[in-house]
């Protein structure tokens, strides 16, 4: 059980670490234009990247499965201008049935 | 009107409005957290202290994946440092709107989880601090009850993944990321860029990696700036 204490408060340190870096090191002054630019598009660069990687991949593979076809799904709903939540229920929903029936 | 914004008013409240349905998702996301650790055998004490200290959906299910799969503590933290990563250019990205001396801003920066962040986003490069901060409260507490229920409840609750509850995560990202895309042309070109980066990498580096490295991305703003 020790390595899993280790681990608990390794991951806890580390992590809290990660979080502090970017306010300390860069304080309260104004990131220059040539930064910001690149902050302005770093949010679809992350999300678009978490979307794919929670959607289609798996242990260090791509995969297909019921999960692409209910963000699928979401995608199709909020192009059509669905409430988010509808989209996000539609979602699980669509993943559920395929695999109830696979 | 930009994400959640403006819909559920702003500062703290709004911020915690905008992230109910989140914490919703994070709360499944706990429960199935509690159920796994107790299914590894972590007892009931430390996959609850995990939760309160750490409040790293990402890194903690890593920590699982590792220690029972047989890894050690070390490949355990290097794994969750991997999948953290990311949060080192977000922190960069809000520190100019947090407040106070470099302890309350390194302690206001632990506000940075996924959604938080997204939400709070108001293009541009700017942030809003008290409505990422709001955003953050409901869903660490969502994720510290989740945990304490699958923990205790491990034999009762059944497979969140037959519920289909693991597309939450993803199809609240997808709703946020078309908020985004309504941003122009070079907000696409770099979101096309970055799933091409993370649908090459996924099979090729360990998990965590690509997401830190799709962000990448973002330096196509370089081009524009210059031009």
């Amino acid at each position: 059980m020790t390595a899993l204490w280790v681990a608990i408060i390794g991951v806890t340190i580390a992590s809290a670490a990660i979080k502090a870096t970017g306010p300390l090191l860069v304080g309260g002054k104004e990131l220059p234009d040539k930064a910001n630019a690149v902050i302005a598009l770093l949010a679809p660069a992350l999300l678009t990247a978490l979307v794919v990687t929670e959607t289609f991949g798996e242990d260090g593979h791509l995969v297909l499965d019921a999960r692409a076809v209910g963000v699928g799904v979401a995608a199709l709903a909020l192009a059509f201008r669905a409430p988010v939540l509808l989209a996000v229920v539609l979602a699980a929903l669509t993943t559920a049935l395929l695999r109830a029936f696979s | 009107m930009r994400n959640g914004a403006g819909e559920h008013g702003d500062g703290y409240v709004g911020g915690a409005r905008a992230a109910l349905p989140f914490a919703l998702a994070t709360f499944a996301l706990g429960v199935s957290f509690g159920v796994l650790s107790r299914s590894l055998g972590w007892g009931v004490v430390a996959p609850i202290v995990f939760s309160v200290i750490t409040f790293s959906g990402s890194a903690q299910f890593a920590v699982a994946a590792v220690l029972g799969g047989g890894g050690g503590a070390l490949s355990a933290i290097v794994a969750a440092i991997l999948l953290n990563a990311r949060f080192l250019p977000m922190g960069v990205a809000v520190a100019p709107f947090l407040k106070g001396g470099p302890l309350r801003r390194a302690l206001e920066g632990q506000a940075v989880v996924d959604a938080s962040w997204a939400l709070a986003s108001r293009g541009g490069g700017r942030f809003d601090r008290d409505f990422m901060i709001g955003a953050t409260l409901p869903q660490v507490v969502a994720w510290i009850g989740g945990t304490v229920i699958g923990v205790f409840a491990s034999g009762v609750v059944g497979d969140v993944e037959r519920l289909g509850l693991d597309v939450i995560f993803p199809a609240f990202f997808m709703a946020l990321l078309m908020e985004e895309l309504r941003g122009g042309k070079v907000t696409l070109a770099a979101a096309l860029i970055a799933a091409a980066l993370s649908l090459v990498l996924v099979p090729l580096l360990p998990p965590g990696v690509p997401v830190i490295a799709a962000c990448a991305a973002a330096l196509l703003g370089l081009r524009e700036w210059s031009s």
